[in-house]
C-alpha cells in the first residue's frame, strides 16, 4: 500500500521552520537524513517544499489562466513537504509518520493519505 | 463473521461471505443435518463462496490483493478441506476464533476511525445489532448511520486499516482504546436514557456483553476484568434508576430491593478476579467504588470514607476533571459539604467543567445545606445545560425543594 505522508507545520514558528542556513536547520536535516536511511526501503519519493509565500495558485476560468499569489488556502499550519511510502498497512504508515522528524519532535503534524492506484 | 473478516480484511466482503454461508446453511442443514462444528462450517463455506466471487471479479488490483491475503494465510482456495477444519480439536478452534475476534475488535476500534464510527462498527460486527437498531440508539436516521458505516468501510479498505492483533509495544494502548469504546457505548446508553428509550437500554446491555467478550479475550489484563465488573455493578441498579413516571431516581433515593443481586454478585466475583492479578487501574477502582455502593444496605450505611479513599487513588491515576468532581462529592459525603465545595470551587476545575451540567448540579446539591440562594443559582445553571427531559424534571424538583 502506498501512502502520502504530508508534513504540516507552522511556517511562522522558527523552531519548526528555521532559517535554511541556521544551525537549527542543520539539526533538523540530520534528523531527516537519519529517517531517510532508516526507512529507505519504504520511501518511494519525498521532497521538502519552499514556504507558501513562494506559492502561486493557478485556476482556469473560461479557458483563461488565472493566477493568485499565495497558497490555495490560508491555514494555521502549512504543507512543508511530503513522503510517498510503500508499506503493508495503515499501522505501518502511522508508525513511519510518527518518526518523521517534524512529528517526532512535536513541531508538526503528518496527514497520512492512501495513494489511489489506477 | 470474525473469521471471515480476518481473511478478507474487508467488512463488506466478510458480510457478503457470511450472508452467502448462511444461505447455503439454510438450504443444506435441513436436508443433511447440522454439521459437527456449525461455526467452522459457516466460515469455510463463506470463505469458499467469497473466493469464488473474488475470482469472478478479480480484474481490479484490490481484489487480487484480497486473494493474495487469503493465500498468505496458507489456505489454498482450491484445497479447502471441510473435514480437516471440522476435525480440528476444540481448543485449536476456540483459540483460532479468539484470535479472529480480537482482530475484529481491534480493527473496529482502530484509532484512525472516528469515535462514533468505532462504536457503530463494534456494535454492528461484534454485538449483534442491526444498522437500524444502532441508528435508533444514536438518534440518527437509518440512512445516515448506513452512510456512516459505508464511508467507514471504504476508509478501512482504501487506507488498509489493519484488522490484526497489534504488536506488543502497542497492545496496551490499543486494548485501552477498545475498552474506551465499550465504555462509551455503555455511557451512550446510560447518560441519555430517559426511561422511554428502550433502544438506549439495549446499548447498555450490549456494552456489558462486549465488556465480557473483551475480558474473555484479554484474560491477563486486569483492567478488562475491571471494566466488565464496573459495567455489571452499574447495570445492577438500572431497574431502580427510573421510577414509574419515567423520572430519574438518584442513587441515595433508589429502592434497593430492585437492585439485581445476581449482577452484583457476578460483578463482585469478576472484580475479585481482577484484583487477584495485582495491578490496579482506573476501571478496577471505579468498579470497587460501585461495589461499595451496591453492597450498602441503605444509603446512610454507604462507606463514604472508603469511597473517598478510592476516588483519591483514582485522581492519582486518572486526574480528569470529572474524576475530581466525583472525588469532591465523596469528600463532602465522608466529611463535610464545605470541604467538598472547596475542591469544586478551585478555579481550574470550575473553568474546565463550566459547561458540564453535573458540575453545577453537584455544586447546587452541596450548597443546599449551606446557602439556598447560591444553591438555586447553581441548579439553574445545570438546568440550562441539559435537554434531557428526565434530568430536567429532576433538577426542577430539587429547585422547588430548596
Amino acid at each position: 500500500m502506498k501512502y502520502a505522508c504530508l508534513i504540516y507545520s507552522d511556517e511562522a514558528n522558527g523552531e519548526a521552520n528555521p532559517d535554511p542556513t541556521s544551525e537549527a536547520m542543520a539539526k533538523i536535516m540530520v534528523g531527516y537524513n537519519a529517517f531517510g536511511e532508516a526507512h529507505g526501503g519504504d520511501i518511494q519519493a519525498g521532497e521538502a517544499l519552499a514556504p507558501t509565500s513562494t506559492a502561486t495558485t493557478v485556476q482556469v476560468e473560461d479557458g483563461n489562466i488565472v493566477t493568485t499569489d499565495g497558497p490555495f488556502a490560508e491555514t494555521k499550519e502549512q504543507l512543508g513537504g511530503f513522503y510517498i511510502i510503500d508499506v503493508p498497512d495503515l499501522d505501518a504508515a502511522i508508525a513511519a509518520a510518527a518518526k518523521i522528524p517534524h512529528s517526532a519532535a512535536g513541531l508538526g503534524r503528518i496527514e497520512v493519505r492512501p495513494v489511489l492506484e489506477f | 463473521m470474525a473469521s471471515l473478516l480476518a481473511d478478507f480484511g474487508d467488512l463488506s466482503e466478510a458480510e457478503d461471505a457470511a450472508q452467502d454461508a448462511a444461505e447455503e446453511a439454510l438450504a443444506k442443514w435441513p436436508e443433511q443435518g447440522l454439521p459437527d462444528r456449525p461455526g467452522a462450517w459457516l466460515t469455510v463455506v463463506g470463505r469458499r463462496r467469497a473466493i469464488d466471487r473474488l475470482r469472478r471479479a478479480s480484474r481490479g488490483r484490490e481484489k487480487t490483493d484480497q486473494l493474495a491475503r487469503l493465500q498468505s494465510r496458507n489456505i489454498d482456495p482450491n484445497q479447502i478441506n471441510l473435514e480437516e477444519v471440522e476435525n480440528r480439536s476444540f481448543d485449536a478452534e476456540s483459540s483460532l476464533l479468539r484470535d479472529e475476534q480480537l482482530r475484529l475488535i481491534f480493527g473496529c476500534c482502530h484509532p484512525s476511525l472516528g469515535q462514533e464510527v468505532q462504536m457503530a462498527l463494534t456494535l454492528r460486527s461484534l454485538g449483534g445489532m442491526t444498522t437500524a437498531e444502532i441508528a435508533r440508539a444514536f438518534l440518527v436516521h437509518e440512512s445516515t448511520m448506513a452512510q456512516r458505516l459505508v464511508r467507514a468501510k471504504k476508509k478501512i479498505s482504501m487506507a488498509a486499516v489493519p484488522f490484526k492483533i497489534p504488536p506488543d509495544h502497542e497492545l496496551l494502548a490499543r486494548t485501552n482504546q477498545v475498552r474506551t469504546i465499550v465504555y462509551l457505548i455503555f455511557n451512550e446508553g446510560y447518560d441519555s436514557s430517559d426511561g422511554t428509550a428502550v433502544t438506549k437500554q439495549e446499548l447498555c446491555s450490549e456494552a456489558v456483553r462486549l465488556a465480557q467478550l473483551v475480558a474473555d479475550l484479554t484474560p491477563d489484563d486486569p483492567e478488562s476484568l475491571g471494566l466488565f465488573a464496573l459495567l455489571l455493578l452499574i447495570q445492577a441498579r438500572s431497574a431502580a434508576r427510573i421510577d414509574a413516571d419515567g423520572d430519574l431516581v438518584l442513587l441515595a433515593d433508589q429502592d434497593r430491593s430492585r437492585w439485581d443481586q445476581s449482577l452484583i454478585g457476578e460483578g463482585e466475583a469478576v472484580l475479585d478476579r481482577a484484583l487477584r492479578l495485582n495491578k490496579s487501574g482506573p476501571y478496577q477502582i471505579q468498579a470497587a467504588i460501585n461495589a461499595l455502593h451496591d453492597t450498602a444496605a441503605t444509603s446512610a450505611e454507604t462507606d463514604w470514607e472508603q469511597i473517598e479513599l478510592l476516588y483519591r487513588q483514582l485522581v492519582l491515576v486518572s486526574p480528569t476533571p470529572v474524576v475530581r468532581l466525583n472525588h469532591a462529592v465523596a469528600v463532602a459525603m465522608a466529611r463535610t459539604p464545605v470541604e467538598g465545595l472547596a475542591i469544586l470551587d478551585r478555579a481550574e476545575l470550575a473553568e474546565s467543567l463550566e459547561n458540564y451540567q453535573h458540575y453545577h448540579s453537584a455544586r447546587g446539591e452541596l450548597l443546599s445545606s449551606i446557602d439556598a440562594g447560591r444553591a438555586k443559582d447553581a441548579l439553574e445553571q445545570a438546568l440550562a445545560l441539559t435537554a434531557n427531559p428526565a434530568e430536567r424534571r429532576l433538577l426542577k424538583k430539587k429547585i422547588g425543594a430548596l
